[in-house]
């Protein structure tokens, strides 16, 4: 009962996105479009952040590894556009086997600290490589098919691939993989005590959670046709990881409201002031105090129907 | 089953296990008891791999273990629970027992089916056992201590071990919370034919339940036998029967 009247909103919500474009002024449409990849890049990130507890510091580096696969496959190959979308997410989720197998080693802010170096050493090779990465200049003009030229059909693209991307997710998150995932965030010691190994399926984690990365890599080429070293810099994970923060990280779709906020935010107070992130500061701080569980967590315990749980919990 | 070696444990300069040795019979319910600080905990860290000794050696069905993860451990048949309550807080009861059958079950990694739909029945009797299938669907993390502490129980039990290693398993109970538990574990131990190594500080219970006692001090063994006989040690009557 509970569960058709979640789909149903949803479906609505899907619904309403995809007659928008020819309604609203392109630079709404560009807006959404950029809401929906960096909404797809937090939702990876929630996935070993919110539900793996794991310090993943450095998931940008893993958005532009994919996007830069694209690219560079995209300009310097002749190989058809698919194998390049396909190949972006693939070298992602190498790049992060090969990351992870060493941070998983480590715990907690070591994690984060050997993953912020390994991260900005790809960034490094990026941004200083011109003869083959273009350097700070980046890479401008990824020919893409021509069906995806215009905004609205790379916008259409987008939404779909972000729609299938979430409903894989979702059912990874549901999976006794993302049951087990939960539970070595919530007791790592408690997991190895019932016969999990848990560096295993922490690596399994970030190896899914990169691969999608490099799928919002992808996305992002087919929205901007240009790619820069500034996807790979330490500035832009955190910026997701405040999405995950601010939307509630131990939601689901949490991250995606997240997004939705922060983007709207340089968007539209960004046309005013230059230091809105004063305001992303400010609204951070209230919701630490007020809205611990983030905005999306807020909401849920509120709109929860009260179950034997909700009184129990007092 | 089980038979541990002149282990050794120590932590910087402070011997916390120095050259116990245990042994657990098939079937047995076995008590180690001692005073606060003799090593009690450490020893079960030891068994069950969360600490690695210094030396000898820990044999359990012939294998030596003493160099396995405790993972591994886990996968060759012993659980256990913990003195201070060590559950998954944010899962609901039903996914604490699910995380450990899915991992006995081999289907942790299991990425696309609903995992609402696995494992169900087996959880769900584990939890019909230990009475907590009413509250099936609670958040661990919101439920009583005792009933957290029963819950230790029956994540262990998810495992299907065959030697169930319970670490002060009614410590912060009640008396009735206490005599209630004790009766549980009697009761699993008949039915699913458990050998249960424990530790305890109520001497009645542990004189009661107990068909072998190893009284530990200072991380060293003084004694194992039947019960009668850890009564009538002198020692053990000195130190901790208060006993003149």
């Amino acid at each position: 009962m509970i569960h058709s009247k979640w789909f149903g909103s949803v479906a609505a919500i899907f619904i309403v996105l995809l007659i928008l474009p020819p309604l609203v002024p392109r630079f709404y449409v560009y807006i959404l479009a950029l809401i929906y990849v960096t909404s797809l890049l937090a939702m990876s990130l929630n996935l070993v952040v919110g539900h793996g507890g794991l310090f993943q510091f450095h998931h940008g580096v893993f958005y532009g590894v994919g996007a830069y696969a694209v690219a560079l496959m995209l300009t310097k190959t002749s190989l058809p556009m698919w194998v390049g979308f396909i190949a972006g997410p693939i070298v992602a989720a190498i790049t992060g086997l090969i990351i992870g197998w060493f941070c998983v080693r480590l715990s907690r802010l070591y994690f984060a600290m050997l993953q912020i170096s390994l991260g900005s050493l790809i960034w490094a090779i990026v941004f200083r490589w011109y003869s083959f990465t273009g350097g700070d200049d980046g890479i401008h003009g990824v020919p893409i098919a021509p069906f995806l030229f215009s905004l609205n059909s790379s916008y259409y693209f987008i939404l779909i691939i972000l729609a299938i991307s979430l409903i894989l997710l979702y059912l990874i998150l549901k999976s006794p993989f993302g049951t087990t995932l939960q539970a070595i965030r919530d007791n790592p010691q408690r997991c190895e005590a019932v016969g999990i190994n848990v560096r295993h399926y922490q690596l399994l984690g970030i190896v899914i959670a990169t691969f999608f990365a490099g799928v919002a890599g992808v996305l992002f080429v087919v929205l901007e046709r240009s790619v820069f070293a500034d996807l790979l810099f330490w500035t832009l994970s955190l910026e997701i990881f405040i999405m995950c923060l601010l939307g509630g990280w131990f939601t689901f779709a949490g991250p995606m409201l997240g997004a939705a906020i922060i983007i709207a935010l340089r968007t539209f107070v960004g046309k005013y002031t230059e230091y809105w992130t004063l305001i992303l500061g400010i609204l951070l701080i209230l919701v630490i105090f007020f809205l611990p569980e983030g905005v999306m967590g807020y909401f849920q315990n509120i709109f929860k129907p009260r179950t034997k749980e909700g009184i129990e919990r007092g | 089953m089980l038979q541990v070696e002149a282990i050794d444990k120590s932590f910087e300069d402070f011997m916390a296990v120095n050259g116990a040795t245990l042994t657990v019979g098939k079937g047995e319910i076995v008590a180690v008891i001692g005073p606060n600080g003799a090593g009690k905990t450490t020893l079960f860290n030891l068994i069950t791999g969360a600490l690695k000794r210094d030396k000898g050696r820990i044999i359990f069905k012939g294998e030596d273990i003493s160099e396995l993860p405790p993972y591994q451990i886990c996968k060759k048949g012993i659980a256990r629970s913990y003195q201070i309550v060590n559950i998954f807080p944010r899962l609901t009861v039903f996914g604490n027992v699910q995380v450990a059958v899915l991992s006995q079950q081999k289907r942790s990694s299991n990425l696309f089916r609903p995992a609402q739909n696995i494992a169900v029945e087996e959880t769900r009797r584990i939890l019909e056992s230990v009475g907590l299938l009413d509250k099936e669907r609670s958040i661990a993390g919101s439920l009583s201590h005792g009933d957290q502490k029963i819950l230790e129980i029956a994540i262990a039990l998810g495992n299907e071990p065959e030697l169930l290693i319970l670490d002060e398993p009614t410590a912060g109970m009640s008396p009735e919370e206490t005599s209630a538990t004790m009766d549980l574990v009697r009761r699993l131990a008949q039915m699913r034919g458990l050998t249960i190594l424990f530790c305890e500080h109520d001497m009645d219970i542990v004189f009661s339940v107990a068909q072998s006692i190893m009284v530990m001090h200072q991380g060293r063994t003084l004694v194992q036998g039947k019960p009668e006989e850890v009564r009538n040690n002198p020692f053990v009557q000195e130190a901790y029967l208060g006993v003149e």
